[in-house]
């Protein structure tokens, strides 16, 4: 066992004190009496109890909880059929510049990206609303699914597909019943991924979004401009909870999931 | 020609269906070449295989043994030339529509799915009615005796149970003809030895006609009813086992297949009998051998011969033909058998092999030992390629 020295203990106070100690703040004045929300006069919860009843926020959360999970499923799909062709394709014409192109919106700017969109819609007729924000967040969450499908498909083995073409599936076939069961994890965080990406994604939003469909985070930063209210504190307090649960919920079970088939490799490999 | 070696033993009615003029063979390579970009990987390769061998393709990695194998399952096409599984061109044919099945060198085992599934997975694309196909993976299970781990996943058995696992997952639809790619790679020795065995018995119950792709020579010689030896996209050779071992048609193939003595010399002075004389060093006598072919005289040529073929003594033998002189340089022990390699005045080492039928207190060679080497003249071959 390494001792922890001074050196160590002190660099990883400084680091999660770095990371942690907004959030804490946030968290203790959300539960703050006071309407200020530098000023602590003793514990309520009267806050969450008056975000309940505050129906802008809880429309602006159903409208992100729609976009998130549409859009999440449209860049699934899209990005994993576009990772399945760039690994398995082979060589075609111009797959250097496809593969390029497909993460270059990883390394895009926002906001140019927020902009083209809206150009788009606007000479395409299509008015701002749910709709346009599902488009715009599949768009740009798409390359980050398609990288992580990508990179579970290159340690893929070729051979189990091949064994079921060898078996009669068809090419269809070997990919509904043998690749995605396989792959399946890897997508299923890809969609966490393109999920949280929407879930928190204010400004691809602030230039899709329509006058009727307001999403959290647009709602969140617009209230703040007219100044932090401790509902504020208390709703983002409830974001910081369901993710931190969230984490803590798939560690566990993945870690359980991999001691598992560990315990049974080593007892296949006793028999 | 006079036949060198004796037929081939395999039971009372012998199997050798290529002896047959009139046999039909169930897979003909005609003329097929495969390149990749500027790489041939086979070239020009003419062979027919027939139904119920058990065909082995023997040969280093990169031969083309692989690419070969793959052509039949329809994961590549030939770049030229034809492949005909019983009389039909297979070469547009993909995978899922050939009655072709292939055990891969990796299993390549469907992780998600039970052993169960994993055999049955093959019937249910056949679209088969639920009681046939339970039938016949109960069938499989048994035959290579996996009934008990029939719920389990590929992970949670063991390399051989899951090898078998694939033998039978490949063998479930029927096939014609069924590739094996390296199938015991992943096994350790004993256990390889085991199931070539197992394998053997699995073909012969079938009658299913085999091709199998391995490096392993031994392995080729116990399974193998014939071996193809291959070499840079080339068959050398193909022929059963012992006719590949004694009577071997290049060096390339002699020194691929057990180990051999090889010494090069000219071809002089014809004996009435077919036999030719080998001069090969300056004060040696000439080695008499049997060659393989035409061997006109003053040719540069091989003599191969097998250890185990050159008897060594500290006497002078009697009666043998060639018999040479000199110095044991060194001894490997092998448990049942002992390798010497004797060192001849002229620097050339020959290795004589010795079954150890004797506990080895009593053997009298040792090291540094002045012993005579001495092989008849059918012993060895004389080879010109």
């Amino acid at each position: 066992m390494r001792r922890i020295t001074w050196f160590n203990a002190v660099s990883l106070t400084l680091g999660f004190a770095f990371l942690y100690i907004p959030m804490l703040i946030l968290i203790i004045f959300s539960f703050n009496s006071s309407k200020l929300v530098t000023v602590w006069a003793g514990f309520s919860t009267k806050w969450y109890g008056e975000l309940i009843r505050n129906e802008a926020f809880l429309d602006a959360a159903w409208v992100t909880l729609k976009v998130a999970v549409l859009s999440s499923t449209a860049a699934t799909v899209l990005g994993t059929m576009a990772a399945y062709v760039m690994v398995r394709g082979g060589r075609f014409f111009g797959r250097t510049l496809f593969s390029g192109m497909i993460y270059a919106p990883l390394v895009m700017p926002e906001v140019i990206t927020g902009l083209s969109l809206l150009l788009l819609f606007i000479s395409i007729g299509l008015d701002r609303g749910v709709l346009t924000i599902v488009l715009a967040h599949a768009t740009f969450s798409m390359c980050y699914v398609s990288v992580v499908v990508s990179s579970r498909l290159v340690s893929f083995d070729r051979s189990v597909e091949e064994a079921a073409l060898d078996l009669g599936c068809t090419p269809f076939e070997a990919f509904r019943l043998v690749t995605l069961p396989i792959i399946l994890p890897a997508v299923i965080s890809g969609w966490l991924l393109a999920f949280t990406l929407s879930l928190d994604d204010l400004v691809i939003a602030s230039f899709t979004a329509g006058p009727s469909s307001t999403t959290l985070p647009i709602k969140i930063f617009s209230s703040v401009r007219l100044g932090v209210s401790p509902e504020i504190n208390a709703l983002s307090t409830i974001m910081i909870a369901i993710v931190t649960v969230g984490v803590i919920a798939t560690s566990l079970l993945s870690k359980q999931a991999i001691a598992r088939q560990q315990r049974e490799e080593r007892e296949a490999a006793q028999a | 020609m006079s036949d060198p070696a004796p037929a081939t033993g395999t039971g009372p009615s012998e199997f050798a269906p290529w002896k047959d003029p009139d046999a039909q063979p169930l897979i003909q390579f005609r003329n097929v070449t495969k390149r990749f970009g500027d790489f041939t990987a086979i070239d020009d390769l003419t062979v027919d295989i027939y139904a119920r061998e058990f065909f082995a393709l023997l040969g280093p990695s990169g031969c083309g043994k692989t690419t070969l194998m793959r052509m039949l399952g329809g994961f590549e096409t030939p770049t030229e030339g034809t492949i005909l599984l019983d009389g039909q061109d297979i070469g547009p044919v993909p995978p899922n529509r050939r009655a072709v099945n292939m055990m891969f060198q990796s299993y390549a085992l469907f992780p998600h799915l039970t052993v169960r599934e994993n055999i049955a997975f093959g019937l249910k694309r056949d679209k088969l009615p639920k009681d046939r196909i339970d039938a016949r993976v109960e069938e499989m299970l048994r035959l290579v005796q996996l009934q008990k781990f029939a719920s389990r996943k590929p992970h949670q058995i063991s390399g051989g149970q899951r090898q078998r696992v694939a033998l039978a997952r490949s063998l479930a639809k029927a096939p014609k003809l069924l590739l094996l790619d390296e199938p015991l790679g992943a096994l350790d020795k004993k256990l390889r030895t085991e199931t070539q065995f197992e394998l053997m018995e699995i073909q012969e119950k079938t009658g299913t006609t085999f091709v199998i792709v391995t490096h392993d020579q031994e392995e080729a010689m116990t399974v193998a009813s014939r071996i193809a030896v291959m070499d840079h996209g080339r068959m050398v050779q193909v022929d059963t086992p012992d006719r590949i071992y004694e009577t071997p048609n290049t060096t390339y193939v002699a020194d691929f297949i057990g180990d051999v003595n090889l010494i090069e010399g000219n071809a002089a002075a014809h004996h009435e009998d077919g036999k030719v004389e080998i001069h090969w060093r300056e004060g040696e006598p000439p080695i008499v051998g049997t060659p393989m072919g035409e061997v006109p005289d003053g040719t540069r040529c091989t003599f191969a011969i097998r250890p185990e073929k050159v008897a060594i003594s500290k006497d002078h033998p009697e009666g043998s033909s060639n018999i040479v002189h000199g110095k044991v340089l060194d001894i490997a022990y092998l448990g049942n058998m002992s390798t010497y390699h004797v060192e001849l005045p002229t620097g050339v080492i020959i290795k004589a092999q010795l079954a150890n039928n004797r506990r080895i207190a009593r053997r009298n060679i040792t090291w540094e030992d002045e012993v005579w080497l001495s092989w008849t003249e059918t012993a060895g071959v004389v080879l010109t390629g």
